[in-house]
């Protein structure tokens, strides 16, 4: 058995020359732990694995070799098994990973993403503020978009081709021809069929990354928690009514899920997010719905069919910034959009202390089901 | 006298039009030359939020809040739409 005369400890600055010189790097943390970043060229063979292993992958019992893990006490008992092995010029990092990281020493985070996903997403990797980190976060993110219609369509659609991994979509309604002209998640084929099935044959054609959950149901006090009980990142409030908007907002307060909220009518449309703790909540806005004699009829609507793919498309660049970290969400601000004018309007939103569900003593307790004004 | 930004919801109630000029010097003055002239509205103001130069009232001296010629008003009542079925106005004029 060779026998070292050296240390069997190396400080920082040691290991530092030993990486530049001809030393392997041997990491024996968790796959976890290796997966957030290690030092270059290293060699990764958990703790638990190195007595089988070591033989197969460390061939060369006289080269140098720095163990580690993250503080210093596995490398240590790392070090009794190599040692015992006849790896003689085996030494350990006592100070460990993150102490070599935080002293700035190089560190390289290694790539878990597919070779067809750094294709697909290669435009998002170039970008420096969202890159594999952001697109990971992408990746692991759930969004749950209440609503297959106007709003929810290119919404979807681009949190699909975004790589988000999970979308769960509710929605009870079947494809009209009127849809059309608008929801531009399904097709002339699709007529008759439920949207939440349509939506989801359309993304998982755009993306197979995607993961699509279907709640082929309208949202009410019953289901409500069941279904945000599967744990969702950010809800899109693509809702077409005022019972359901309300529902979404007490839960989102309630689940603390920040909303994104979106709503059109004819040539306008308006955004912002609903961040629970941050920022108002819709209540803030409008403590309850208007009585049911001053809302306007339904035969007063229409939408142009492009506008919810402006406001749709704004839900889906606020969610996506939410899920990544990046930028600064519309949080406590309104952005008003005309499509006749083509102008945006911002103004401010402020939590409401006396707001009746997110405020000091909140008067709203549990869901409430409001009366529907008009058949959808 | 200032601009006030009619919401679409509300139009049926200014005769179609987008944009009211008021008369006034606090938002209540407004609201009430608004509503002289345009007498269905008053209700549903009862149910919107008014923002001047972009910052709700109740966050400055709600209905007192004083109003420059320059300031353009919002009149934002609740829109439910996500497809165009319905949308109302919204919050109480207190
Ligand atoms: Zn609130």
């Amino acid at each position: 058995m060779a026998t070292s005369s050296e240390t069997p400890t190396v400080s920082l600055r040691e290991a530092a020359d030993l990486l530049a010189g001809e030393a392997l790097f041997l990491d024996v943390r968790e796959q976890g732990e290796w997966d957030l970043g290690h030092v270059p060229d290293a060699l990764h063979i958990p703790l638990g694995l190195l007595e089988d292993r070591a033989a197969d992958k460390l061939p060369d019992r006289e080269r140098d070799i720095v163990v580690y893990c993250a503080h210093g006490r596995r490398s240590l008992a790392a070090l009794a098994t190599l040692r015992a092995l006849g790896y003689g010029r085996s030494r350990h990092l006592s100070d460990g990973f993150e102490e070599w990281e935080k002293s700035g020493f190089p560190v390289v985070v290694p790539s878990t993403l597919e070779p067809d996903q750094r294709r697909r997403y290669s435009r998002h990797l170039l970008i420096p503020e969202l890159g594999e980190a952001g697109q990971r976060r992408l990746l692991e993110s759930s969004v749950l978009l209440i609503g297959a219609g106007g709003l929810g369509s290119p919404a979807s659609l681009y949190l699909a081709a975004a790589g988000v991994g999970t979308l769960g979509i509710v929605d009870d309604d079947v494809v009209d021809e009127s849809n059309l002209q608008r929801q531009i998640a399904h097709s002339t084929q699709r007529l008759g069929d439920p949207k939440v099935e349509s939506a989801r044959d359309t993304l998982t054609a755009l993306n197979p990354d995607v993961k699509v959950k279907t709640f082929n149901e309208r949202l009410t006090s019953e289901n409500i928690d069941r279904i945000l009980a599967e744990g969702w990142d950010v809800i899109v409030d693509g809702a077409d009514n005022f019972p359901t908007r309300y529902l979404v907002n007490d839960a989102s307060v309630w689940h603390g899920i920040p909303v994104v909220h979106g709503s059109i009518y004819r040539f306008e449309g308006q955004a912002t997010v609903f961040k629970p703790g941050e920022g108002p909540c819709y209540r803030c806005l409008f403590p309850t719905p208007p009585p049911p004699e001053l809302a306007p009829s339904c035969a007063e609507g229409g939408v142009l069919g492009v506008l919810p793919g402006v406001i749709g498309s704004l839900q889906a660049n606020e969610t996506i910034k939410l899920v990544a970290g990046i930028g600064e969400p519309l949080i406590g601000r309104l952005l008003l959009f005309d499509a006749l004018s083509a102008t945006f309007t911002e103004v401010a939103l402020r939590r409401d202390p006396n707001c009746p569900v997110c405020g000091e003593h909140p008067t709203v307790t549990e869901y409430i089901d409001y009366a529907e004004f008009c058949a959808a | 006298m200032s601009v006030v930004r009619i919401p679409p919801t509300l139009r049926t109630d200014t005769g179609g039009e987008r944009e009211v000029i008021a008369e006034g010097d606090t938002v209540r003055d407004l609201l009430d030359d608004l509503t002289a002239r345009f007498p269905t509205l008053e209700s549903k103001l009862e149910y919107a939020n008014v923002y001047v130069g972009g910052e709700d009232i109740r966050t400055r001296d709600g209905f007192e809040t004083r109003v420059s010629a320059s300031d353009t008003v919002i009149l934002l009542p609740a829109m439910a739409g996500g497809s165009p079925a319905e949308s109302a106005p919204h919050f109480p004029r207190s």
